[in-house]
């Protein structure tokens, strides 16, 4: 009782006007669940309420109204008796007359009406006077926006829930309802309208009845509508599309055959109309028409419909589209094409609905028949005129559609028009059984053509029956029975005749086309017989693989194939199916076989996975056929170094990893294929134990990807199948992990060094199988367990030294692995990711540089790095595979990295603390460029690309490494103020310029937002950076990075503060490098630079006007031409800022 | 003063197909005959028309053929079109800086050929640098006043001179820079 003391206070709050709209929403969720809590009857509320429903004053009556009826729509489904229901629409039935608060009463009408059955629901005679009372006392059109809606909904309402109690209003019905939507144009509530006009219409299907009379009146209100022109923008009404509104008012359209007299003249109209909005939309209106009038009174518009029709389609319809490669150039405009289908779809439809009759008057027409009066004038595509070519289509396209309707329409068009095409191609219809062709007639190309669009349509009319058996019987199959052979014969001969280039290119297009629909009918009620089937098969491979050189037009072939391959691969288990796989698909595959010499490689593989694509049973052949090339060619090299073979591997390995790996990972599901072609790599190389001499770096290369792609792509299963195969396989050569004792330091031979030294030099059996075992390595998931992991860390770390590349970045991937690992240890073998780190740094090497004497030193992996007393190929080593170890820890954000980088930076200082020679001199000495002591700072700047770069080859999202986010942007940020004091401190010309490389590979990798963050302090060591470096050739690209950082900082318009400050030194620097010899990139992205220099303040950049266009003027005679463009620009930017043009 | 067009009719040629420049990364790029045409084919006619309008000098062909042919001054013909200016009539000598533009007057007693040959001047002077020579002559047996429209144009100091007048400054400005601003 305490909530409902409360009531009188709620009741106030909702009605009181002076209070907001959300405490209005409180009181009466209140109210609702003091109701639907049966704390609070109807009864009571309304007793209480009394005084608020009954006032005098307008607004406090409407809004106690209003209270009331949005109680009744959250009431919904609360059940109430009917004694209290008929009370209440009696009460908002009155409302209704009560003009000045009307919202209440439509709301609470609505609630009411609305009401499901099991709560109880207003009787029919309640429902009457509603409506009653609605006819009588509204004035729609004078209510607002939002009443009109709310009417209109009570109308629709009202005809759908209480047809019973409205039907009986009649005549008055009608008129009421032509009084309230006259004249409507919200297009909320036009859309509601026109449901009213369709229910309406609905509801008085008698021709003679209620609607006939007023059918007119009723009409009249929607054809002023049509077409629809919507001029709202887009930000208002956005629910309300013109789409949803054609749509409703084609459904009002098209609701009753009583609007047939009005609505069907109106669309002819608007049908030549010039806006092409309203020729689509009266070609969708009239095509629904026909088909819910139905056919008698169509009868009287089908020889106007289909003469406007003709003419639409003869006017937008563009050329014959035969290749794929012409339709981009003269096919039509988008609405053009809609048009098109729009007016061909009616055309259908006219023929589907009207017994017979449309099709008639297409059989008699005098165009068409004009079309087939000029077939025997012109015979070549060639001797086509373009506008005939224009009608040939269109009428190719009538035909389609009409034999496309139905059984009935394809037998008569097949009946009017077959026979003749077959006699104007040459094809005697008299010796049925004959089926002789007389080839001495030249190909008539226009009839192929119609006869090719009449097959389309009995093909697809096939496909799209239900019953495949039903059009066996059928007059038009057995005419393509009969002749299926003879047209196959006519269009073979184009395939020689094309070969001997008396034929036009379209027509050769058609010929195939053609093929393509005969071999496309449905398996099982093809007309087309086995053996034909087969030939057609026979034919085009025969052209595929001995007519390569025909460009566009083997394509073409080709695609032809493919289409008919991904039809056979529908259906399982055919003959058709066996009889493509075993010409077509195992003849590819078997092209593969290392003594078919017709095709060059690239095209049979591009065939292959063109073929091999359009199904997964042709792909998994086809794809054998490839490996087992593959696998041929890798034993031939292995065993006799066949240098031929190695560029045909080169081809094979390319295909499969650049287009059927991808293909496999998209389609899913071929893990077995993958893994057994891993398995068999290694296999191969198990297999072969003496090793010709001229294994060279590109294949090992090749071989490496394809293994890396492969091992990917693998589930965790099939990896640690993959990694024990490799383990094994590694056991059997001369790294065996076995042979490498388990130590705690490695020896090294210092001879042994320079073999790796050079990459062109040939490898080895043992280095080849440790590659691709660091390849695999690579690819591996974190969650995958590498046997006897530290004995591999060993061999790594041992390769490593001995200069092989893939070892470290198998290291490096192996670390930035480990970090996920961390909290399972069931392998006896397991190995954490501390334990890993140390044992790459407490891992003692010992050098001895004479193996007899054994003396030597030894010394960790990051000594190695730095040792000072003299530098070795060793030590370059070292920094390449601690700098890939490095990339692996940044990238799990690992605090080891600090150590490793600190490594580099030693070398990058301490150097070149004993070389005293200017730099200038000591980069110009050629000697220099091979020094050893240069070669490892140059590893040591290298290093910082490798480890912000994004590296293609390993430590990749691609091969499941771990990237923690903004790694980049944090080492960036770490390292930069450690540039900065080293390179203030540094004392000797080398060092700066080291440093500088190594900052310019930071900083061009970074997030350009970080930079721009901190460009006030970067800006000077850039342009310093910039010009210690542009004195060399060899650091053009690094140059060039660095330019463009500039770039992006002066773009930028967080940037333009600094930049703006330091404006003197920017110009300078980019003023020099207009003149940078080495690179063009590298010109004209400074004098673009300068460009965006001019737009900063006037006043800082007045004075360096000169110097600016000055240095501009000699780029003008720049030997490229793009600089000399950019030159002329920034010479106009420049130019301008002075008070006039002059210069 | 009689109203009157003096050409009124002047024949407009096909815009030509011209064939992009492959991009060579490796050689150097040498100025040629084509660049230079680049450069000078845009040269806007519009200025000129408005100037006769403004000055009420004599009714140009030009006014022809931006009002009267095209009905569209934002849109007038560009002396490609009207074949003042083609490819064929740019020759140059890359080693000694020289280049030789002649241009061919709608009409023989066309009294803008020394502004359009002004106009070409000025704009070649902003695309080379100082050490190329530029001779503009108008074709033989093109112009009534051939010689001495060939003199002008090819006297330092009265191009000088002429740069000097701000009507004219203003004029040949506007033809260059109309279609950037």
């Amino acid at each position: 009782m305490a909530e409902l003391s409360k009531l009188t206070q709620y009741i106030e709050s909702f009605v009181d006007v002076s209070s907001t709209p959300s405490q209005q929403a409180t009181s009466l969720e209140a109210i609702t669940s003091l109701a639907k809590n049966n704390v609070l009857t109807i009864e009571t509320l309304v007793r209480e309420m009394g005084m608020y429903l009954t006032i005098t004053d307008n607004i406090i009556r409407g809004r106690g109204i209003l209270l009331l009826g949005e109680l009744l729509a959250c009431l919904a489904s609360k059940p109430l008796d009917g004694a209290t229901i008929h009370s209440l629409i009696a009460f908002f039935t009155g409302r209704l007359a009560d003009w000045k608060a009307l919202r209440g009463a439509l709301v609470g009408c609505l609630a009411l009406m609305r009401r499901k059955t099991n709560g109880g629901t207003i009787s029919q005679s309640d429902a009457k006077s509603v409506a009653q009372s609605y006819f009588q006392n509204l004035q729609v059109q004078s209510l607002g926006q939002h009443d009109r809606k709310l009417s209109f909904e009570l109308l629709v309402c009202l005809l759908e829930h209480y047809p019973d109690a409205v039907v009986s209003l009649g005549d008055d019905l009608v008129y009421g309802i032509c009084e309230a939507i006259d004249g409507e144009k919200d297009p909320h509530c036009l859309m509601l309208t026109f449901h009213i006009v369709e229910l309406v219409a609905k509801l008085f299907p008698d021709p003679t009845g209620t609607l006939a009379s007023s059918s007119s009146d009723l009409f009249e209100f929607l054809g002023c509508y049509f077409p629809i022109h919507f001029t709202h923008g887009k930000e208002e009404d956005v629910n309300v599309r013109r789409n949803d509104l054609s749509q409703e008012l084609m459904r009002a359209f098209s609701s009753t055959p009583l609007f047939e007299p009005f609505a069907i003249p109106l669309l002819l109209e608007k049908l030549s109309s010039s806006l092409p909005l309203a020729k689509i939309d009266s070609l969708k209106y009239l095509s629904d028409c026909t088909v819910k009038y139905g056919a008698d009174r169509m009868k009287k518009h089908s020889e106007a419909i289909w003469s406007s029709v003709k003419e639409i389609i003869f006017t937008s319809i563009g050329q014959p589209t035969l290749s794929i490669n012409t339709e981009s150039l003269n096919s039509p405009s988008f609405q053009e094409k809609e048009i098109t289908t729009e007016a061909l779809r009616l055309l259908q439809k006219m023929v589907l609905e009207s017994n017979g009759l449309f099709l008639t008057l297409i059989v008699n027409d005098e165009d068409i028949k004009d079309i087939f009066n000029i077939l025997n004038i012109y015979t070549c595509y060639n001797d086509f005129p373009l506008q005939s070519r224009q009608r040939l289509n269109a009428v190719g396209h009538i035909l389609y559609k009409s034999a496309n309707a139905s059984v009935a329409s394809c037998n008569h068009v097949f009946e009017s028009f077959f026979p003749r095409l077959l006699d104007f191609m040459g094809i005697s219809v008299d010796q049925y059984h004959n089926n002789k062709i007389s080839p001495s007639r030249s190909l008539n190309f226009g009839a192929l053509y119609l006869c090719i669009e009449l097959l389309a349509a009995c093909r697809d009319l096939i496909a799209s029956s239900d019953e495949h058996t039903c059009s066996v019987k059928e007059k038009s199959y057995c005419m393509l029975q009969t002749f299926s052979c003879s047209i196959f014969q006519l269009l073979s001969f184009t395939f020689s005749g094309i070969v001997k280039k008396d034929l036009h290119d379209a027509e050769f297009y058609c010929a195939v086309m053609g093929l393509r629909n005969l071999s496309t009918f449905p398996v099982g009620s093809s007309p087309v017989s086995r053996v034909i089937f087969e030939d057609i098969l026979l034919e085009f491979m025969s052209f595929i693989t001995v007519n390569f050189k025909f460009g566009s037009l083997w394509d073409h072939a080709l695609k032809a194939l493919q289409h008919i391959g991904s039809f056979v691969d529908k259906y399982h288990g055919s003959v058709e199916l066996q009889s493509y796989m075993h010409i077509v698909v195992e003849k590819i595959a078997s092209m593969f076989s290392p003594h078919d010499e017709g095709l060059p490689l690239m095209l049979k593989l591009e065939m292959a996975f063109d073929i091999g694509r359009t199904g997964r049973s042709y792909m998994l052949k086809l794809v054998r056929g490839i490996e087992e090339a593959i696998f041929f060619q890798l034993s031939e090299v292995y065993v006799y170094g066949n240098s031929k073979s190695v560029e045909i591997l080169l081809s094979l390995l390319d295909c499969y990893s650049t287009k059927i790996l991808p293909w496999f990972d998209e389609t899913g599901d071929f893990e077995e294929v993958i893994l057994r072609f891993a398995l068999n790599i290694w296999d191969q190389i198990e297999k072969c134990f003496t090793f010709s001499t001229l294994m060279n770096k590109v294949l090992l290369d090749a071989t490496m990807m394809a293994l890396k792609l492969s091992v990917r792509s693998c589930s965790k299963e099939s990896q640690n199948i993959i990694i024990q195969k490799a383990f094994n396989v590694l056991l059997t050569s001369n790294f065996s992990p076995l042979k490498v004792a388990l130590s705690t330091t490695i020896p090294i031979q210092m001879e042994g060094l320079q073999l790796l030294q050079q990459k062109d030099n040939p490898l080895s059996r043992d280095e080849w199988i440790l590659s691709l075992f660091a390849s695999a390595i690579i690819a591996l998931r974190p969650e995958i367990h590498v046997p006897d992991v530290r004995l591999i860390m060993h061999l790594l770390m041992l390769s490593i030294i001995r200069g092989c590349v893939p070892a470290a970045q198998a290291l490096g991937s192996m670390i930035n692995k480990l970090s996920m690992k961390s909290d399972k240890v069931e392998v006896s073998s397991y190995v954490s990711l501390e334990e890993a780190i140390d044992i790459i740094f407490k891992t003692e090497f010992r050098c001895f540089h004479n193996e007899s004497t054994g003396d030597g030193s030894e010394m960790f992996l990051t000594d190695l790095c730095s040792s000072i007393e003299e530098s070795s190929l060793l030590q370059v080593h070292a920094v390449v595979g601690l700098s890939w170890i490095g990339k692996g820890l940044l990238l799990c954000g690992h605090k080891k990295v600090r150590d490793i980088t600190m490594v580099f930076l030693q070398c990058l200082v301490s150097k070149s603390r004993t070389d005293a020679s200017p730099l200038q001199e000591f980069i110009l000495e050629k000697e220099n460029e091979t020094n050893l002591n240069f070669a490892v700072m140059k590893g040591a700047a290298d290093a910082f690309h490798i480890l912000m770069s994004d590296s293609e080859a390993c430590l990749n999202g691609k091969f499941h490494a771990i990237v923690r986010p903004l790694y980049k942007q944090r080492f960036f940020s770490t390292m930069m103020p450690i540039f900065q004091t080293l390179v203030t401190k540094s004392d000797t010309s080398l060092s700066r310029y080291m440093l500088y490389q190594a900052f310019a590979h930071v900083i061009s990798d970074a997030p350009l937002t970080a930079i721009v963050s901190d460009a006030k302090k970067l800006i000077p060591m850039l342009l310093d950076g910039l010009l210690t470096l542009s004195v060399n050739i060899i650091n053009k690209d690094v140059v060039y990075s660095l330019l463009l950082v500039v770039s992006g900082i002066l773009m930028d318009r967080n940037g333009q503060e600094a930049v703006t400050e330091n404006a003197r030194k920017i110009v300078d620097c980019l003023a020099g490098l207009t003149d940078f010899s080495h690179m063009m990139l590298v010109r004209e992205t400074a004098i673009q630079c300068l460009v965006a220099v001019s737009e900063l303040p006037h006043a800082r950049i007045y004075p360096m006007r000169r110097q600016v266009l000055h240095a501009i003027s000699k780029a003008l005679d720049d030997p490229k031409r793009a600089v000399r463009e950019e030159a002329v620009r920034c010479r106009q930017a420049w130019a301008s800022i002075a008070s006039s043009l002059h210069f | 003063m009689t109203l009157g067009l003096i050409n009124a009719n002047p024949v407009v040629h096909a815009k030509k197909e011209r064939i992009a420049r492959s991009e060579d990364f490796h050689g150097d790029d040498a100025v040629d005959p084509l660049e230079i045409y680049d450069i000078l084919f845009s040269i806007d006619l519009v200025p000129f028309c408005l100037y006769v309008l403004e000055d009420s000098l004599v009714f140009s062909n030009f006014l022809a053929l931006s009002l009267s042919l095209n009905g569209d001054p934002e849109h007038p013909y560009s002396l490609e079109q009207l074949s003042v200016l083609s490819e064929e009539s740019i020759t140059v000598d890359e080693k000694l800086g020289r280049i030789l533009i002649t241009f061919t007057p709608t009409i023989q007693h066309c009294s803008m050929a020394t502004v359009i040959g002004l106009c070409l001047r000025v704009k070649l002077k902003h695309f080379f640098p100082p050490h190329y020579k530029v001779d503009i002559k108008v074709s033989p047996g093109s112009h009534a006043n051939e010689d001495s429209v060939n003199k002008q144009l090819n006297d330092k100091e009265r191009v000088a001179a002429a740069m000097e007048n701000p009507n004219l400054r203003q004029l040949v400005d506007e033809c260059l820079y109309s279609s950037e601003l």
